[in-house]
């Protein structure tokens, strides 16, 4: 028997493996998918948040814990837990070392993503390379690993882990357990129970477009749940952005974002403006839109930009549609003409002029128009105009399991003395609502890293009780 | 993105009727230039090398940036292996291997003479013919001067078999002519997406990166990926081997000529002269470097580059090793019976690497220098865009 079973393959499931294995313990790890789809979400990312009172290699000047922590009561409207929150940002500001040691290498931010230079190491490569550095120390170090392995059960004895049940069929048993695979974006059918019918009568997730990976079934969550394990969070509650329509159903990442936003309106279906595109800075506001789009009729919007805007934001995966008049652009996007062109009109006599700078909070702004928009308004009036499409776009999901700092799984308020979880299961407990760069790999970094530890004791734990 | 050389350039063509007036896009060139805007969104694989960064300063990829995108690449892998959009994705991004595909075409479509840009299509066949040719060229040669290859070892001085002058004017014209149309290929490349004029530092900067291969590090020094997604500084020491013992032979030779019109030195020269301690340091450098990379070639990831251009790559890295080779066993066979011999597979295995050096994988090295000096100049200046952060 394996002392320590790990299902999952992403970057927590990864550092819980590690340390588990460093801490003198035999591990094997489930993933689900095949290899070349291994990582979970964590191929998609490419930052850490990282605490630090000083310069530090790859960043800048110093982001202490109380900014860390503050930034983070901000996101999340205060929905977290205080002693988990700054276990993990303490915890971000000593594993670089560590991960620098399983091969993970950080670089400067990358073009495009200057402002989060003091906040975020980023991985050279992106999240994908981190995962292969991982998987490459952990079969150097003897982790055994098993692709194409979902886990359907899990066998529990009260609160004690037992075994493990694959989906074909097969038991395998451990000394102790992490649970370390996902969260539930990629099961339609639950994000329909979730987000349930609207007053239009629409099932709003439906038309939503997931930017992870397509084996976070939520299996195992949905599994613990209903064994009874202690949960946390708002099923609709995720890392949710407004992302380009035509983007895969599934593994979209990073480049279907659309970043024009700020630079011009957003109208809906009905050719209608909803929301102030110029409250602040995008990397500020992007983790807003995904709601604010599926709130619209037909979870759809419409990005307009002129001429203006060109060259001055990241270039879309997808080229946009193109005309060179508003009216002709309605008609090309499918938008009612007449309530498309008066939204444009209103807007552009609205605009009050000022200096114009994107880089900062200016002052050119609307005056009279419900909604406003309060920066960067500039009119659109310069062909050709661009329209990109916008449904939202599921980054991950905050419905997880409680834990406690030792990450592990609790049923009715008793803590399992060998089953603990970690990554996107438990970030919840976190992360209730909202987002802020990096910190999703922070989390499952700190509690990745716990429950190996924990998982390792537990086992040796076991040993010594059967000795 | 260069307006002004694009439009001289279709002025040319048209004045001349001989290029396309405007630039059509080959499959392959297509093919890069639907990656880029996939790769110019994303932009994970920036720390990696130049391609990414001089990607971030274009919103559009035209022929010409496509062109120096492809030869600015080296193959590494990296950012394959670290693709969240390599195949089984959708997006099926693999970049190496579309670079590769266009480099090819690069080469063809700017070799010159144009009608022989052609041997690229097939250049395991090329090299081939032209070592077959040069083989027979000097046995044949061996046999009318001499009556047999085999009795001719007098003192194992080789000009009693080829007079030197003969050897002078058989290699001369052929390594003068490969000197003449890398320039002119390399030229009109450069033409093509000329970034501005090149500082002292640029070009300070663009010899640093090609003689320490820079780009085969993978961006934190451990290296470049060759059969999986672990990282190897093999392939960029082998490298090195070869590049640096094909310049020792090449000084080797350079000495050898000074010594013979300077100082009226004629060979045979002695172990310790400098000519020799050239060429063998060369030669064995050659030896070890070209098994490396062979070995490496075999071995490399599938996914990974151009698998249609194999034969040009073994062959190339085979013809260098056979130079090799026979230098030293020639060295070594002197005084032996099969000098002649020896003597004759050398000098043919020189003659069919002099010959196809404008047509084969030696082209890489003056394409990709003149990329990566095209990039020094280029990040020297001012970015055009002004990218809000996202």
């Amino acid at each position: 028997m394996v002392d320590v079973l790990v299902i999952g393959g992403g970057n927590a499931a990864l550092c819980a493996a590690l340390m588990a294995r460093e801490a003198g313990a035999s591990v094997l790890l489930l993933e689900a998918s095949p290899r070349e789809w291994r990582g979970g979400n964590s191929q998609h990312t490419r930052n850490l948040r990282c605490m630090h009172d000083g310069p530090q290699d790859v960043l800048i000047d110093a982001y202490p814990e109380e900014e860390y922590w503050q930034d983070l009561l901000k996101v999340t409207g205060g929905i977290t837990d205080e002693n988990l929150a700054r276990l993990a940002i303490r915890a971000s500001s000593t594993c670089r070392d560590w991960m620098r040691r399983h091969g993970v290498h950080f670089q400067p931010p990358l073009s495009g993503a200057l402002h989060v230079a003091r906040t975020n190491a980023f991985f050279m490569g992106g999240g994908k390379a981190l995962v292969n550095a991982y998987f490459r120390s952990a079969e150097k170090l003897g982790v055994q690993v098993r692709y194409d392995t979902p886990v359907v059960s899990v066998e529990l004895d009260g609160e004690r882990f037992v075994a493990a049940h694959t989906a074909k069929g097969e038991r395998i048993t451990a000394k102790s357990c992490v649970l370390a695979a996902g969260g539930f974006e990629s099961n339609r059918e639950w994000l329909r129970e979730a987000w349930g019918q609207n007053a239009r009568g629409e099932w709003p997730s439906d038309n939503f477009l997931i930017r992870g990976t397509r084996f976070n079934e939520g299996v195992l969550l949905k599994y613990m749940i209903n064994a009874g394990a202690d949960s946390i969070g708002d099923p609709t509650q995720a890392h949710m952005v407004a992302i380009d329509a035509r983007a895969p159903l599934y593994d979209g990442g990073i480049c279907t974002r659309i970043d024009c936003v700020s630079l011009g309106v957003v109208v809906n279906r009905e050719g209608e403006r909803f929301y102030d595109e110029g409250e602040d800075f995008w990397p500020k506001r992007y983790a807003i839109w995904g709601r604010l789009v599926a709130q619209q009729p037909g979870q759809i919007s419409y990005s307009i930009i002129d001429q203006k805007a060109i060259g001055r934001f990241m270039p879309p995966v997808f080229p946009g549609t193109s005309a060179n008049t508003l009216l002709e652009l309605a008609q090309k996007l499918g938008l009612p003409e007449q309530v498309f062109v008066k939204t444009m009109d209103d807007y552009n006599a609205a605009c009050r002029l000022g200096n114009f700078d994107h880089t900062a909070l200016d002052d050119c702004r609307t005056e009279g128009l419900m909604p406003a928009k309060t920066h960067w308004a500039r009119p659109i009036n310069t062909a050709p105009f661009y329209g990109y499409a916008l449904k939202p776009g599921v980054t991950f999901t905050y419905l997880g399991l409680k834990v406690n700092e030792r990450a592990a799984v609790h049923f009715a308020g008793r803590s399992s003395p060998n089953l603990f979880v970690a990554g996107e299961m438990m970030a919840g407990n976190v992360l209730g609502k909202g987002y802020t760069a990096g910190v999703g790999m922070a989390i499952g970094t700190a509690f990745g890293r716990i429950a190996g530890t924990q998982a390792a004791a537990a086992a040796k734990k076991v040993e010594h009780a059967t000795a | 993105m260069q307006p002004l050389e694009a439009l001289t350039r279709e002025a040319r063509a048209l004045a001349s009727g001989s290029y396309p007036v405007i630039p059509i896009l080959s499959v392959n060139e297509t093919e890069v230039g639907r990656q880029m805007m996939i790769c110019n969104s994303c932009r994970y694989c920036e720390g990696f090398c130049a391609v990414f960064p001089a990607m971030t300063r274009r919103l559009e990829f035209g022929k010409a940036d496509i062109n120096y995108l492809a030869n600015l690449c080296h193959n590494c892998g990296a950012c394959l292996h670290a693709c969240q959009y390599a195949p089984p994705h959708e997006f099926a991004i693999n970049v190496p291997q579309a670079m590769a595909k266009v480099r090819v075409e690069t080469y063809a479509d700017y070799a010159w003479p144009a009608a022989l840009g052609t041997l690229y299509k097939r250049n395991g066949l090329t090299l081939s013919l032209a070592l077959v040719a040069g083989l027979a060229l000097f046995l044949m040669l061996a046999a009318g001067l001499q009556g047999s290859l085999f009795h001719a070892s007098a003192g194992g001085n080789f000009y009693s078999i080829f007079p030197h002058n003969l050897m002078v004017g058989l290699f001369a014209p052929i390594f003068l002519f490969a000197v003449l149309s890398l320039s002119l290929g390399v030229r009109r490349f450069w033409m093509d997406v000329s970034p501005g004029a090149a500082t002292a530092a640029a070009v300070g900067d663009a010899a640093d990166k090609v003689l320490r291969l820079k780009f085969l590090d993978g961006g934190h020094g451990e290296g470049c990926n060759n059969a999986n997604d672990s990282f190897t500084l093999a392939r960029r020491r082998y490298h090195h081997f070869t590049f640096y013992g094909f310049m020792l032979c090449f000084a080797a030779t350079s000495v050898a000529t000074l010594y013979h019109y300077l100082f009226g030195w004629e060979a045979p020269y002695g172990l310790t002269s400098l000519p020799k301690l050239l060429g063998i340091a060369g030669g064995v450098s050659l030896l070890i470097g070209t098994v490396g990379l062979f070995v490496l070639n075999l071995n490399r990831h599938p996914l990974q580059g151009d698998a249609a251009q194999k034969p040009m790559d073994r062959g190339f890295i085979s013809l260098l090793f056979l130079t090799a080779a026979s230098g030293l066993t020639l060295m070594l066979s002197r005084g032996t019976p099969i000098l002649g011999l020896t003597l004759c597979v050398h000098l043919g295995a020189v003659m069919a690497l002099f010959a196809t050096l404008p047509y084969g994988k030696f082209a890489h090295g003056i394409f990709r220098s003149a990329a990566l000096l095209k990039w020094a100049i280029e990040k020297r200046q001012p970015n055009s865009l002004q990218l809000g952060d996202d």
